[in-house]
C-alpha cells in the first residue's frame, strides 16, 4: 500500500494534476476565510466593472492631501483624457480646419494639444452637423478642463442658508496616499453583469462545481460499482436484468435524459444538490459495464475459487475477493465521474436548466450570467474567459490524475 | 574438428532497472557451438537463459546493455557493432531467433504470406510477390509444411501450426545459426513432437548450420542435443555432452536438476526425485563466492568467499566448483 | 500401498454419465461427455489429458464450482447435494483444491495469517484461544517445511512459487478433506521445487487417508505419483487403470499416441510417428 502511494507520487502527469487539483481545492477553502463577501452580494451599480483598484473617491478627498511636483503629471492626464477615437477626432477637425496632415501627429500628446488650441473654435461650422459641432464643443470643454491649473473646489450646502460653502479645493498637485484611503475595493477580475465581485464568485462558483462534482462522481460510481459487482460476479438472471437495465440507459443519450429530468423538476426545486443527484442518477452506465467486465474477468480466477471454498458468503467473496482487484480501477472511474460531473453541470446551467440563480452562483451559470449579457459580444472577457479557464483546469487536473494513476497500475502504458 | 559457427567468448550483459540498478542476468558465458551441432542450455526460470539467447543477437535495447566480451559468428565478429547495421545484416541472415511463445507474436488481422514478404521485402528491395509466394511455398514444402498455410490468417492455425509457421518464417534468410527459446513449451506433446522432428529437418537439409535450443525440459533437450550447457544465476556451471550431462551429472546443482526428471518410463516410479531447497539468488546483488553455496549440500565455508572458476576437465567438459571432480563423486556416492 | 489395496475399497467420489455442456444452439461445445469413474478412499488418481480435453472442466464439476449438465456425482455413495450455498459450503468441508499457478491462487491483498486462519475457522476453530491457533498454524506450516515465524505477516506474493504452493498444502493439512483435487499443481514452478511438492502431497494423502486427484497434462509425473491413471481425449475416459498397465502397456490407440510423443531419456523417443 504504501509503496503503492510512493509509485503514484513518483509519476510526473499524477503529481502534476494532484499539484492543480489541490491548490484549486485549498484556494476554494481559504480564499472564503479571509474574504467574507456573500459571493452573490450586488456590491457594483452597472454591468461589467473592469477589473482593478477600486479606490473611494470621498474617502481620498476627505485624507490628507500630499503636494507633489511631477513633471509628467499632466501629460499622463491628458494621455489618459485622449482615448484612440478622440486623437482621430480631432485630427478631422484640423484637417477640416485647413493643416496639413503631415503636420498632425496624433501620438504626440503635446503637439496635439498645442494645434488644438492655437487653432480650434467653437464658432467655426466647417460643414459640420450640429450634433457634430456641439461634441467638439464638449471634447474642447474637457481638454480645456485638464489643462487649467485651478483645481476643483468641494463644497457642501449649508443646511440653514442654502447656501454653497466652501470646505476644500483640490488642485492638480494634490495627491492622497492610498494607504490612507480609508475604502479601496480591489476587483482582480472585475464585476459581472448584476455588478457581483466575479473573483469571489468564481471561487464560491467552482467550491459548487466540485461538490456537484463529487456527489454526482459518487452517486454514479456507488450505483455502477454496485450493479457491476453483482452482474458480474452472480450472472445468470440478476446479469441479464442488469444489463437490460444498462443497456436501456445506454440508448438514451445520458444528456437528453438529464435535459428532461432537470426540465421536469423546475426552476424553483433544483438546488446545486438536486442537479448533482440527477448527474449521478444519469451517468452511472458505463461504469457499471466497466466494472462489470472487469469482475467477468476476476470471477473465474482460482484466488476467487479458493475463497469459495473456504467457505467464504458471496458478499465477503465480492467484498474481500473481487473489490480491492478493480479498487485501482474504481478509482480512476470516479475521478473521470467527477471531472463529466462538472462539464455535465457546465452544460446544463448554459442551457438554463442548472441549479436555480438565486442561492450559489455555479461555473456552469456563470457561463450562463455572461452569455445572457452578452459578455462575449461586448467584449468583457473577465465575466467568461477565467470561468472557461477554470473549469478546463478542473478536467485537465482531473484527467491528468487519471492518466497518472492508469500508468501505474497498469505497468504495459509505462514508457 | 569441424567449422565453429558461433563463439561467444566471455560475453556480459545486464539490465538496468527503472531505478538504475544493474542486474548482472548473464555474467561471463562462453561457448562454441560447431557446425551441424545443436547446444542446449538447461535451467530454472530466471537463471538467465532467455537473457542469454537475447545476448547472443548482438541487439540490444533497453532495459538490456551490453557490457564486455565477444560474439563471432562465422568467424565474424559482431560485437560493438552499430544496432542498426546488426539488425539489418545480421539478424535473420547470419542469427535468428525464436522468443518464447512466438507464435502469439503474429497479427491475426494478416496473412501468413504478409509476414514473409515483410521478411524479405526489407532485405530484397526488388522482388516481386510471385517470386516471393514461390520461394515461400519452395520452403514450407521443404519443412513439410502445406503451402495452404501461406494464405491462412493465423487465428486459422493450430497452436503447434502456428509455432511451425513462425520457426519456418524465421529461417526465410537462410540464417546460419538458429536460437530456438522454448519453442514448443505451451505446445502439447504431439505439436511439440512436431516442431522438434522440424527443427531436425531444418539441420537436416542445411537451411540452418547450428542450432541453440533453450528449455528447462530436460527429458526433451536430451532428445534434442548435442552438448548441454547447464546456467544457473547468470553462470554456466557445468557443460558437456548431453548423455554425460544428464546421466553423470558433476555439479551438485546440475545433479540436482536431472534428479528431478520425470519421465513415463519403467523402473522411474520408485526412484527418490531430489529436490534443491531454497531459491536462486538476487542478481541485483549476486552472492560473491559460489552463486549455488546457499542451496548446496556440500557446502563447505570456503565456498561463499572464493570466486569459483570454470574447472576444463576430459572429453571437453566443464563445471564450476570448487571440488574436484573425484570429491564430488564420492559425495555422490556417500549420499 | 499394497496394505490400502488389500483392504475392500470403499467408493470415495464416483459419477456416472457427469456431462458438462458450454452454450446452446450453433456454439454448443460438450466439455465433459458422459463419463464415470470411480475414485476410492485414500486412492491417488491422475486424471491425465492434454490441453482441451476437459479435465479442468471435470475438476470444477467435482469440486461444485460450476453444476454439471447432465449426470450425477456420488460422494461416499451418496448422490451430491449442493445445490443451496449452505449444502455447498458443508461439501467444501470435505472437498478442497490446489490450482495450477500459485501466483494468482492467493488474494494478493490478504496475508499468509489469514489464509491460514480461513482454514482453522472452517474446521470449527473460531473460539480457540490465538496460542492455539498459532499452534496448529506451525504445526501446519512445519509440514512443509515453512517457519511460521518467518511468514506470519507477510503476504503471499513475497514468497517464491514453491513456497506458496508449499503453504497451500499447509491450507489442506489445517483443512483435512476427505478428498484433494491437485489442478496441475507443479506445471507453474521449477523442476527443482516440484519434487519437494510431490513429496509433501503424497505424505499427506498418506497419513490422512486421502483421496488425492491429480489433473495433470504430464503423464510422467502421473506415472510417478498415482495408483489409477484416467487418460482423458475430448471430453472422454478412454483408458483407465492401474499406474503401472495404462502407462508401460496402453492399449488404446489415442494412449499409445500420448505415451509415444513424450520425450524419454531411457529409451529412444521415435520421431518418425508424427
Amino acid at each position: 500500500m504504501k509503496n503503492m502511494l510512493q509509485q503514484i507520487f513518483r509519476s510526473s502527469k499524477f503529481l502534476i494534476g494532484f499539484t492543480i487539483f489541490m491548490t484549486m481545492l485549498l484556494t476554494v477553502i481559504i480564499y472564503p476565510l479571509i474574504v467574507k463577501d456573500e459571493p452573490l452580494a450586488i456590491i457594483g451599480q452597472g454591468t461589467f466593472f473592469e477589473p482593478g483598484i477600486y479606490v473611494n473617491v470621498f474617502d481620498s478627498i476627505n485624507s490628507t492631501h500630499y503636494t507633489l511636483s511631477l513633471n509628467d503629471a499632466a501629460a499622463r492626464r491628458i494621455a489618459s483624457k485622449l482615448g484612440d477615437q478622440e486623437r482621430l477626432d480631432m485630427k478631422d477637425w484640423l484637417l477640416a480646419f485647413g493643416i496639413p496632415e503631415n503636420e498632425i501627429d496624433i501620438h504626440d500628446n503635446t503637439k496635439l494639444m498645442e494645434l488644438w488650441v492655437n487653432n480650434y473654435d467653437s464658432k467655426l461650422a466647417l460643414g459640420m452637423t450640429s450634433a457634430k459641432r456641439n461634441y467638439y464643443a464638449r471634447l474642447d470643454k474637457s481638454l480645456k478642463g485638464i489643462l487649467g491649473t485651478e483645481g476643483v473646489i468641494i463644497a457642501i450646502k449649508n443646511t440653514e442658508t442654502g447656501l454653497l460653502e466652501e470646505t476644500n479645493s483640490i488642485v492638480q498637485t494634490d495627491y492622497v496616499n492610498i494607504g490612507q484611503v480609508s475604502s479601496i475595493r480591489i476587483l482582480p477580475l472585475g464585476t459581472d453583469n448584476f455588478g457581483r465581485d466575479i473573483l469571489t464568485e468564481l471561487v464560491s462558483a467552482t467550491r459548487t462545481s466540485l461538490q456537484i462534482g463529487f456527489v454526482a462522481g459518487i452517486i454514479a460510481t456507488l450505483i455502477g460499482l454496485t450493479l457491476g459487482l453483482f452482474a458480474g460476479y452472480i450472472g445468470g438472471l440478476v446479469d441479464d436484468v442488469i444489463m437490460f437495465i444498462t443497456n436501456l440507459f445506454t440508448v438514451i443519450p445520458g444528456f437528453v435524459l438529464l435535459i428532461l429530468i432537470s426540465f421536469s423538476i423546475g426552476q424553483e426545486q433544483r438546488g446545486a444538490i438536486t442537479v448533482a443527484v440527477v448527474i449521478g442518477f444519469t451517468s452511472w452506465v458505463w461504469t457499471a459495464r466497466a466494472v462489470r467486465s472487469q469482475v467477468v474477468s476476476l470471477r473465474n480466477r482460482d484466488h476467487v475459487n479458493l475463497s469459495k471454498l473456504s467457505g467464504h458468503s458471496i458478499v465477503h467473496i465480492i467484498l474481500a475477493d473481487i473489490l480491492p482487484y478493480i479498487a485501482s480501477y474504481v478509482i480512476m472511474a470516479l475521478i473521470l465521474q467527477i471531472s463529466s460531473g462538472i462539464l455535465a453541470e457546465a452544460g446544463l446551467s448554459i442551457l438554463g436548466l442548472g441549479p436555480k440563480t438565486t442561492e450559489v452562483p455555479t461555473l456552469g451559470l456563470m457561463m450562463n450570467w455572461a452569455m445572457i449579457y452578452s459578455a462575449h459580444v461586448t467584449g468583457k472577457w473577465w465575466a467568461y474567459i477565467p470561468v472557461l479557464v477554470t473549469i478546463a483546469m478542473v478536467s485537465f487536473s482531473m484527467n491528468l490524475m487519471n492518466t497518472g494513476l492508469d500508468q501505474v497500475f497498469n505497468p504495459a502504458l509505462r514508457d | 574438428m569441424s567449422n565453429v559457427m558461433l563463439e561467444v567468448r566471455e560475453l556480459t550483459t545486464k539490465y538496468v532497472t527503472r531505478f538504475g540498478e544493474d542486474i548482472y542476468a548473464v555474467d561471463h558465458v562462453s561457448l562454441k557451438v560447431e557446425e551441424g551441432k545443436t547446444l542446449g542450455i538447461a535451467g530454472e526460470s530466471g537463471c538467465g537463459k532467455s537473457t542469454l539467447a537475447l545476448s547472443l543477437m548482438g541487439y540490444y535495447f533497453a532495459p538490456l546493455h551490453y557490457t564486455s566480451g565477444e560474439i563471432i559468428i562465422d568467424g565474424r565478429n559482431i560485437s560493438g557493432m552499430n544496432p542498426n547495421d546488426v539488425r539489418k545484416s545480421i539478424l535473420g541472415k547470419e542469427i535468428a531467433y525464436i522468443p518464447q511463445a512466438a507464435m502469439n507474436a503474429l497479427n491475426p488481422t494478416r496473412k501468413i504470406i504478409h509476414f514473409i514478404e515483410d521478411v524479405i521485402k526489407e532485405h530484397e528491395l526488388y522482388i516481386t510477390k510471385k517470386d516471393i509466394y514461390d520461394r515461400a511455398r519452395k520452403l514450407f514444402e521443404t519443412l513439410g509444411l502445406s503451402a495452404d498455410v501461406l494464405q491462412k490468417y493465423p487465428v486459422e492455425l493450430s497452436g503447434g501450426m502456428k509455432q511451425r509457421t513462425v520457426i519456418a518464417i524465421s529461417v526465410l534468410l537462410l540464417p546460419k545459426v538458429l536460437i530456438a527459446d522454448e519453442p514448443s513449451s505451451a505446445l502439447d506433446v504431439t505439436s511439440q513432437k512436431m516442431v522438434i522432428k522440424m527443427l531436425r529437418k531444418l539441420m537436416e537439409t542445411g537451411l540452418i548450420s547450428s542450432l541453440i535450443f533453450i528449455t528447462h525440459e530436460l527429458p526433451l533437450l536430451y532428445n534434442v542435443a548435442d552438448d548441454i550447457m547447464v546456467m544457473y544465476a547468470g553462470q554456466i556451471v557445468e557443460h558437456g555432452n548431453a548423455k554425460q550431462t544428464v546421466f553423470d551429472p558433476i555439479h551438485p546443482y546440475a545433479k540436482g536438476l536431472m534428479g528431478s526428471i520425470i519421465v513415463p518410463e519403467k523402473g522411474l516410479r520408485d526412484v527418490k526425485l531430489t529436490a534443491i531447497p531454497g531459491v536462486p539468488p538476487n542478481l541485483k546483488n549476486p552472492p560473491s563466492g559460489c552463486r549455488f553455496a546457499e542451496r548446496c549440500k556440500y557446502v563447505q565455508p570456503e565456498c561463499k568467499t572464493h570466486s569459483i572458476n570454470l574447472n576444463e576437465v576430459d572429453g571437453g567438459r566443464a563445471y564450476r566448483c570448487i571440488f574436484s571432480e573425484e570429491k564430488l563423486r564420492e559425495a555422490y556416492q556417500n549420499g | 500401498m499394497a496394505e490400502i489395496r488389500s483392504l475392500e475399497k470403499k467408493s470415495c467420489l464416483s459419477g456416472s454419465g457427469l456431462t458438462k455442456v458450454f452454450g446452446f444452439g450453433n456454439q454448443k461445445t460438450v466439455a465433459v461427455d458422459h463419463v464415470d469413474f470411480n475414485f476410492y478412499e485414500g486412492e491417488v488418481v491422475s486424471i491425465v489429458g492434454e490441453s482441451g480435453s476437459g479435465k479442468t472442466t471435470l475438476a470444477k464439476m467435482l469440486l461444485g464450482l460450476i453444476s454439471s449438465t447432465e449426470g450425477e456425482i456420488y460422494f461416499q455413495g451418496k448422490k451430491l447435494d449442493i445445490r443451496t450455498q449452505r449444502k455447498k459450503r458443508e461439501y467444501w468441508k470435505n472437498i478442497q483444491a490446489i490450482f495450477q499457478d500459485p501466483f494468482s491462487s492467493y488474494n494478493i491483498f490478504n496475508k499468509i495469517d489469514s489464509v491460514l486462519l480461513d482454514c482453522i475457522h472452517m474446521r470449527g476453530g473460531r473460539k480457540f484461544s490465538h496460542a492455539k491457533k498459532v499452534e496448529l498454524m506451525i504445526e501446519a506450516c512445519s509440514f512443509v517445511n515453512l517457519k511460521f515465524e518467518e511468514l506470519t505477516n507477510k503476504y503471499p506474493f513475497e514468497l517464491s512459487g514453491g513456497q506458496m504452493q508449499r503453504l497451500m498444502i499447509a491450507r489442506i493439512f489445517l483443512l483435512k478433506p476427505q478428498v484433494l483435487l491437485a489442478d496441475e499443481p507443479t506445471s507453474m514452478i521449477d523442476a527443482s521445487s516440484r519434487a519437494t511438492i510431490l513429496d509433501y502431497l503424497t505424505k499427506l494423502s498418506k497419513e490422512t487417508g486421502m483421496t488425492t486427484i491429480f489433473i495433470t497434462h504430464d503423464i510422467g509425473l502421473a506415472y510417478y505419483v498415482s495408483d489409477t491413471v484416467y487418460i482423458m481425449e475430448r471430453g472422454k475416459f478412454v483408458e483407465s487403470g492401474s499406474a503401472d498397465a495404462v502407462i508401460l502397456t496402453p492399449k488404446e490407440p489415442y494412449t499409445q499416441r500420448l505415451i509415444n510423443d513424450v520425450p524419454k531419456i531411457y529409451e529412444a523417443w521415435d520421431l518418425s510417428t508424427v
